[in-house]
């Protein structure tokens, strides 16, 4: 074993959400706020996963009040509490990012049967 | 106590902290290092503790004159060997051994390590200086410009930041924050970049070290 997995296999997740490109998840994140901690939930297409070990993350998209919305989260970080899997997509690319390009209907997925 | 250990870079990775800041750290394998060696101001004219880092891979061959000296010691030979200061009021013999909980998470370390060698650099790299336009008609891209004028001083004065060779020498990095501190697995994790290449070997050194002497005055 590697010596730089014995800091790394600590900080990683165990029991990981299974989802992928192409999905619509909820991303439930906890905001801090002073003492306060509160969970907010942040849905939207997951378009694209990278990275591997303690350093992977994925990009979720959303439309908000029209305007586009992306956000990067680590896969392994403490601040995300849960991500559920609302709806599976069926995409032929690993990277989603034509998405950005597309509006309403078009930008739609289909559905995974 | 010592000052501080020897130790092998590992290389580096991130973890993420308690308001879920990803922070880069630097993973390095500090210690178990035994004392060779106490030198003391008579025999040797000065105070140090001189270490030996044991590795997994022990050294095949030594070099002749070294081998009383591990017998001395009573130890098997080890490859790397680096003086440290220590606290003289401690109780530290010969054949004693260190290991990486001598730190503790939230103190602050320096580390000294080789810097990767970057050959022959010219002004630019070496030395930051700006350079010239890239283009519009300039031939003047990269270069060092004048370095001695004409009549006056007429010469390159010494110390002059000219092309030359770039890394590969002694470099510390100063105060760097301890994350964690793993004896199981002689693991230290320091926040921030350290100096040189992955297996590279470092010294880590306390920053807030203070060297006690034993009262020797009282003693006449």
């Amino acid at each position: 074993m590697n010596l730089i997995d014995f800091v790394e296999e600590k900080e990683k997740k165990e029991n990981l959400e299974n989802f992928q490109v192409g999905d619509n998840v909820k991303v439930h994140v906890v905001i801090k706020e002073g003492e306060k901690e509160r969970i907010q939930v942040f849905r939207g297409d997951v378009i694209s996963k990278k990275g591997s070990n303690i350093g992977a993350t994925f990009t979720v998209r959303k439309i908000s009040f029209g305007i586009g919305v992306e956000r990067i989260f680590p896969l392994h970080s403490k601040m995300i509490r849960k991500i559920e899997v609302m709806r599976k997509g069926k995409v032929k690319r690993a990277k989603l990012y034509y998405l950005r390009n597309l509006r309403g209907k078009a930008a739609r997925l289909k559905e995974a049967r | 106590m010592v000052e501080g250990l020897i130790g092998k870079k590992i290389g580096m990775t991130q973890i993420f902290d308690e308001n879920g800041n990803a922070i880069p750290v630097t993973v390095i394998k500090a210690g178990p290092c035994t004392v060779i060696q106490k030198k003391s101001k008579d025999n040797d004219g000065y105070f140090a503790l001189q270490l030996g880092f044991i590795e997994d891979k022990g050294v095949k061959k030594i070099k002749k004159p070294y081998v009383g000296h591990f017998k001395r010691a009573n130890i098997p030979p080890v490859k790397i060997l680096r003086e440290f200061k220590f606290d003289e009021t401690s109780d530290v013999k010969e054949g004693d051994q260190f290991f990486v909980d001598i730190f503790k998470p939230g103190e602050k370390v320096n580390v000294v390590g080789t810097s990767k060698g970057k050959g022959f650099a010219g002004v630019v790299k070496r030395w930051g200086f700006h350079g010239g336009k890239a283009s519009h008609g300039s031939m003047f891209h990269r270069r060092p410009g004048s370095v001695g004028a004409s009549a006056y001083p007429s010469r390159v004065v010494k110390g002059k930041k000219l092309p030359g060779h770039m890394g590969n020498e002694r470099a510390m990095v100063k105060k760097l924050i301890v994350v964690q501190a793993d004896k199981e697995n002689n693991l230290l994790v320091v926040k921030g970049a350290v100096p040189g290449a992955n297996g590279g070997y470092l010294l880590i050194k306390k920053v807030d070290f203070n060297v006690k002497f034993l009262d020797r005055t009282s003693k006449e």
